[in-house]
């Protein structure tokens, strides 16, 4: 009996069978949604039937107008590549400081870079959206971007630190007595070691960026909106929102932009040493 | 170290001692960082503490309490500090089944097999959604003439359709949806970080699988586990969007968050506002403390993975 159990292969047990269960009503809930959006926005008119009577692609011309989604995407791809680009200028160096010196007050600091982490968005956000409104900067795009700066530079921060410190520091060490300057340090050696976790980095600040729902919102107005956001408008404004295909056109234009953004990221770094990244982070 | 400041602090220069202890212009890297996040967050942050202190004359006027009014109101209305229960109620069980359904998943998943990697795609997928596409389709799969009801009354296990949607189950789907991968993605990392000999041995000396899951992989795993626990629940904790979109927003999913955006976009009272986002801070922090207790009370020591 005992050895029998010892010696049954893992795939045979009933709690194996109870977890595949388990797993596949998880994926028929996750593509029943995405496939119920996509099919409502091709389809004529959908009430009580099992599929819309009808096919047309008029939603996404109709959306594409309403919302003026040109310039939303443009907002967001521009907000996003801008808020990458500074939280890595900004958090690399930071992480690098963390990761190699120890000084007075280093807690202090970790513990700053922490907090945005944990606490709630809303729970700074609205203080900050308070003050960016009395500075006069609600509804800019300026205070979109800063906003989206609070918890980005902290993320990249915390996530480059373990990176840099498992380079061996040694290898630094190697240029400086082969007579390189600091800045060839950075340049020469340490930025191409970086480039895996900097890519990393980026690819989580950019798919945050693009989804950040409650910062955003609190700040930005017409002309500043990011594509959630306008969704969102869209599905909560006044009279009951727009028309229910409009909204699917949307996602679905939604999605698909965050599927190329992911898929394009993919290429350049690999999934596992994303989530190895992700793992690093999530621990401290 | 300390025989060596001494000695230091007679020959050397002001710059060398500091030095010594890691002050130097590298530090200077930094500076960028903690500008900003001085800026963004420090400041805002202390300057909504004492807005919270400032309330309105018609706050003073209804609650009393003079400058505290706003968390006399805050604890006095129903309205209101209802919102912290009703967020507790949402947030919690949808942080414990996330972390409790992905331990089984992550361990069957710990093994090869083919489509491995096809199967870890899709656990992911959800996080490209975002909120509010999975709200949209939660509307419209699990609405009243969604293929969920349709599917149930077809085969007449069911007369009336089920609500699923826009009631306190529509956001707890949502939730479990969006958070369910966090939680794996985590679960899975903490559990590859467990030594497998270990389990190895213990089979070797004649344990069940449950003797092992319960005397090695759960207490190497608990640290992990009061981690991802924390992760998800403050994820779970702000929920804001698929509490208005698939709850009910004025009554059973009403959430702290909602009451706090109502206060600062719609009565454009920022004090008040002020005050329920940092009650959210407060109870947020108060839960994360308590799992931290109960993790420090449970097992100490170190563990296989990080955490």
């Amino acid at each position: 009996m005992a050895v029998s159990t010892l010696e049954r292969p893992i795939a045979a047990r009933p709690s194996t069978w109870f977890v595949w269960a388990g797993m596949t009503a998880f994926g028929v809930f996750l593509l029943g949604i995405i496939i119920a959006v996509v099919v409502d926005s091709f389809g004529r008119q959908w009430f009580d039937t099992w599929l819309p009577d009808g096919l047309t692609t008029s939603w996404y011309g109709e959306a594409w107008d309403r919302f003026s989604l040109g310039e939303v995407i443009g907002v967001t791809v521009g907000v996003a590549a801008l808020v990458v680009v500074i939280s890595v200028l900004v958090g690399v160096p930071a992480a690098y400081v963390l990761a190699r010196r120890d000084f007075p007050g280093k807690r202090a600091v970790m513990l700053l870079f922490l907090l945005p982490v944990l606490m709630p968005p809303i729970t700074y956000g609205i203080p900050l959206a308070t003050v960016m409104y009395s500075f006069g900067l609600g509804r800019t795009l300026t205070a979109v971007v800063l906003v989206n700066l609070v918890p980005s530079v902290p993320f990249v921060i915390l996530t480059m630190t373990p990176f840099i410190e498992q380079i061996n520091p040694a290898i630094e060490s190697a240029a400086r007595m082969c007579g390189a300057r600091t800045r060839q340090v950075f340049t020469r050696v340490l930025a191409p070691l970086l480039v895996p976790g900097i890519l990393a980095a980026a690819i989580l600040v950019l798919v945050r960026t693009v989804g950040l729902f409650e910062l955003t919102f609190l700040v930005s107005g017409p002309g500043s909106d990011t594509l959630v956001v306008a969704i969102y408008r869209g599905m909560t404004s006044a009279g009951g929102g727009e028309a229910r295909q409009l909204i699917s056109a949307m996602s679905v234009i939604y999605t698909a932009t965050m599927l190329v953004m992911l898929v394009v990221a993919l290429r350049f770094v690999n999934p596992t040493q994303l989530v190895a990244q992700v793992k690093e982070t999530r621990d401290d | 170290m300390s025989g060596s400041r001494q000695q230091s602090r007679s020959t050397a220069s002001l710059r060398h001692r500091l030095a010594e202890r890691g002050v130097d212009p590298a530090l200077l890297m930094l500076l960028p960082g903690l500008v900003l996040a001085v800026a963004l967050f420090v400041y805002p942050f202390s300057y909504g503490i004492g807005l919270t202190v400032q309330p309105t004359a018609e706050m003073q006027a209804q609650w009393g309490g003079g400058a505290f009014a706003n968390y006399v109101a805050f604890f006095r209305d129903p309205f209101v500090f209802d919102s912290v229960w009703l967020t507790m109620r949402l947030a919690l069980p949808a942080a414990l089944f996330n972390v409790l359904a992905s331990i089984p998943v992550a361990m069957v998943l710990r093994h090869k097999f083919r489509g491995k990697r096809l199967l870890t795609s899709l656990l992911v997928l959800p996080i490209t959604l975002g909120t509010v596409l999975t709200a949209q389709g939660l509307l419209i799969f699990a609405g009243r003439q969604g293929w969920i009801n349709r599917t149930l009354l077809e085969f007449g296990l069911i007369d009336e359709p089920l609500r699923l949607v826009n009631n306190y189950l529509g956001v707890m789907f949502s939730l479990v949806i969006t958070g369910f991968p966090f939680a794996f993605l985590l679960i899975s990392s903490y559990l590859s970080g467990i030594d497998p000999s270990l389990e190895r041995a213990a089979k070797t000396l004649g344990a069940g699988w449950w003797q092992r899951f319960r005397r090695i992989i759960l207490p190497l795993l608990a640290p992990g586990l009061a981690t991802t626990f924390i992760l998800t629940f403050v994820l779970a904790f702000s929920v804001f969007p698929s509490a208005r979109l698939v709850g009910d927003a004025m009554g059973s999913t009403r959430v702290m968050s909602l009451m706090a955006f109502r206060a600062f976009g719609e009565q454009n009272d920022y004090a008040m506002a002020s005050t329920i986002a940092l009650m959210m801070g407060v109870v947020e922090l108060l839960v994360v403390a308590a799992v931290l207790g109960l993790r420090s009370l449970l097992y100490r020591g170190t563990t296989g993975g990080k955490g």
